[in-house]
């Protein structure tokens, strides 16, 4: 297999994660035992480190209030700040273009680098670019494209999709990926050590770097009074991309301007903390406009592609708190059930608590009802978001359009409807709770019911405890009738 | 039902004897009914009159966590009108407790019952929280000689700051070791619906965390909140462990040396 050609075998399944039912996504991957490897080597490693990042940082606190302010700004604010990045992107040399959804966007890329004459792309990777479904795009237009992200690169490889935000190829180990090296590489490493490793991908994607006609990478930040984008990286490929071919494309979501400098900076540390723990990545650049005469390097032509795909409709439906996240990946990093699942399992391009509230925008509820319903609400992701995104409130939003929609399973609907019906009537509740009380003391052995009706998700993976002879409020009731018989 | 009506709770307050409504939860009332003894002891020790008004039946979180505005609403009014004459209500759940105070904006547009949810929020604790923070209280002449080890589940932790509170309250009990769990924070995968929606998942995520109590090697399992303690108990029986669940209501109350959770009393 050739790097050239790496579309070829891309399967329909995907191409539509959500054709598989979320149930099945998930026995997929709880089945899967090298993921919950890889899933707790990454993750385990990147929660000790922010947390330490965090200790080590007394103005932390400060620092997270003032980035949810400047987000909050930006984004109450965001038709000034998007007319001011533009006029000074454009007085920069570069060429600003609009777009409303993600074909737009993907258009306006393709079209791009076909008035380029690309015919190889190189990609720094972008959230924005897996979310608009920009690599489908190119297949399709028949550009080929090279991932030079090193995960991205394993998850093309492999004929895969990222499955974090921050680590694409977290789910796979890396005795998983020398294998792969080892059957796609030209010229593969013997040892499985990950300098090797990485040498190997180094020389595989050189040559791919300086063959580029065109280089596709996303931004952290837009910066407004400077028409400058911003991106972060650790191994350096975001600026081989954005220097070295003639045209340079940024397709970027419009939620992440900030007004000036100091402000990006400000957004910088609390991304880079919350994301790996380090106080900065490897590579922070400011790019602003193409070439300009007499520089020794940069693109000849610097386009900018303004992405909405949905966020205007997130500040009209009560989401706009969402449009602060710094994709950071803090969330899914301390997400109990991100951390049993893994990304794939979410469908969409966003995994982890921030997916489960973008993804039913971008995909549609009654394809994603499942991800906000699938979260204990136990809002660690809110305590670690670097900009207080109150997304256990978020998630029960969309739990509570699901409701009034119908989108849940009757089943469930009934059950609850049933259950409301008797709390609301004292009475009925009583005499129904000490009925169940009984019952269930019928099914237990040795003080545990291992086998219950109508809860078997219970019982199938944990004991229940039986019940006491009577409930609280019948033996309250006898405590209070002899006091008063003693007192009388 | 009544319109909002003026209260005296003040007068007991005044006196020194606050009336506090006990909130029991539904997990209580039909599991284990000796959390409920044990927190009115408790709170009788802290010189509160305890009341448990039987109008009251759930908090309604199921309804809430699960979209239903409406039946979440209807509950909140019962559980409202239920205890508007006391002077504290006091649940031994952070996650009911949690709930009551989450009521206010479930009356957007109401005013008058609005400002009823949000009187009620005002005074309602989560049992250790309250008895810490309220009443400046500690167990005197309580012993246990065993091991435990504390999970702090996330409602209490996250929403009300019940943290410090539950451990200054078991270091008064003589003889109780307490051994840190690793991860004391991190959710048990309970999630009340969630667990039974999702049951694959929250079993990976129990199955962990029952891991981890048992790699302490501590007797006991202490924590605030039922529905967690019987999601773990249930999860560490079913692995065969021998570690022992009970509420921290149960230890403080002077109950430790009872059943545990699913052994027979």
């Amino acid at each position: 297999m050739s790097l050239t050609h790496p579309e070829s075998a891309t399967s329909s399944r995907a191409d539509n994660p959500f054709a598989i039912p979320f149930d099945e996504r998930v026995r997929e991957a709880l089945d899967n035992k090298s993921l919950k490897i890889a899933i707790d080597r990454t993750t385990n490693t990147a929660r000790v480190k922010r947390a330490a990042a965090v200790a080590s940082w007394p103005g932390f606190a400060q620092a997270r209030d003032l980035g949810k302010r400047i987000k909050d700004h930006v984004i109450s604010h965001l038709d000034h700040y998007l007319v001011e990045f533009e006029a000074n992107a454009i007085r920069s040399g570069a060429k600003v273009h609009w777009a409303s959804s993600s074909d737009e966007a993907c258009a306006i890329v393709v079209d791009l680098c076909r008035k380029a004459g690309a015919k190889s792309v190189t990609r720094s990777k972008s959230m924005l670019g897996e979310e608009i479904g920009l690599p489908h795009a190119l297949e399709e237009a028949g550009i080929t494209r090279v991932e030079t992200d090193l995960a991205e690169h394993i998850v093309q490889l492999a004929h895969d999709r990222p499955s974090h935000i921050i680590w694409p190829a977290l789910h796979r180990t890396r005795e998983e990926v020398a294998e792969l090296f080892r059957t796609h590489h030209h010229r593969p490493q013997n040892s499985d050590d990950i300098e090797s490793m990485v040498a190997s991908a180094r020389e595989e994607l050189r040559g791919r770097f300086l063959a580029a006609d065109v280089g596709i990478s996303g931004a952290n930040f837009l910066i407004a009074d400077t028409g400058a984008i911003c991106t972060v990286t650790n191994e350096g490929n975001a600026e081989l991309t954005t220097t070295i071919p003639r045209v340079h494309i940024v397709t970027a979501g419009i939620e992440k301007l900030v007004p000036s400098m100091p402000h990006a900076l400000v957004l910088l540390r609390l991304l880079v903390r919350s994301a790996t723990g380090a106080d900065l990545t490897q590579y922070t650049t400011f790019h602003c406009g193409p070439k300009r005469p007499g520089d020794r390097d940069g693109p000849e032509e610097f386009h900018i592609v303004l992405v909405d795909n949905g966020r205007t409709k997130m500040l009209g439906e009560g989401l706009e708190e969402m449009l602060r996240c710094l994709r950071c990946g803090a969330c899914m990093n301390h997400c109990v059930v991100y951390r049993q699942i893994g990304g794939h399992a979410y469908g969409g391009a966003y995994p982890g608590p921030m997916g489960s509230v973008i993804t039913p925008v971008l995909d549609g509820l009654d394809k994603a009802h499942d991800l906000p319903e699938a979260c204990t609400l136990n809002g660690n992701c809110q305590a670690v978001c670097p900009v207080d995104i109150p997304l256990p409130t978020l998630l029960r939003g969309w739990r509570e359009k699901s409701w009034r929609e119908g989108l849940e399973p009757q089943v469930v609907r009934q059950s609850l409807g049933l259950w409301s019906f008797g709390a609301r009537h004292p009475f009925l509740y009583r005499l129904g709770t000490a009925i169940a009380v009984r019952g269930m003391r019928l099914l237990a052995k040795q003080g545990w019911i291992s086998s219950m009706p109508l809860a078997s998700g219970w019982t199938r993976y944990r004991d229940f405890p039986k019940p006491a002879p009577r409930t609280f409020m019948e033996e309250w009731k006898q405590h209070q009738n002899k006091k008063a018989r003693s007192q009388a | 039902m009544q319109a909002a009506s003026p209260h005296n709770q003040h007068q007991d307050q005044a006196s020194g004897t606050p009336k506090v409504g006990l909130f029991v939860t539904c997990l209580i009332d039909l599991v284990r009914p000796r959390i409920g003894f044990a927190a009115i002891s408790l709170l009788e020790q802290a010189g509160c009159l305890v009341d448990v008004p039987q109008s009251q039946t759930c908090c309604g979180q199921p309804a809430y966590n699960s979209g239903d505005d409406n039946h979440a609403r209807a509950l909140a009014r019962n559980v409202i009108a239920g205890f508007e004459s006391f002077d504290y209500v006091v649940v031994p759940s952070g996650s009911c407790a949690g709930m009551i105070k989450k009521y206010p904006p479930l009356f957007q547009g109401d005013p008058a019952w609005q400002q009823r949810a949000e009187a009620l929020a005002a005074r309602t604790y989560e049992l250790l929280s309250f008895l810490v923070d309220v009443r400046g209280f500690r167990p005197k002449g309580v012993t246990l000689h065993t091991s435990a080890t504390y999970h702090d589940s996330c409602s209490g932790l996250r929403q009300l700051g019940v943290e410090a509170q539950p451990r200054a309250l078991l270091a008064s009990v003589e003889g109780l070791s307490l051994t840190p769990l690793p991860g004391h924070d991190i959710c048990c995968g309970f999630g009340g619906t969630f667990c039974v929606k999702y049951p694959a998942i929250s079993n990976a995520i129990v199955d962990e965390k029952a891991r981890d109590i048992e790699d302490t090697k501590a007797d006991l399992l202490l924590g605030g909140d039922l529905g967690c303690l019987l999601n773990m108990a249930g999860k560490l029986h079913r692995r065969g462990a021998a570690t022992r669940t009970f509420h921290t209501a149960e230890i403080l109350a002077g109950m430790g040396s009872g059943p545990a959770i699913g052994e027979e009393g």
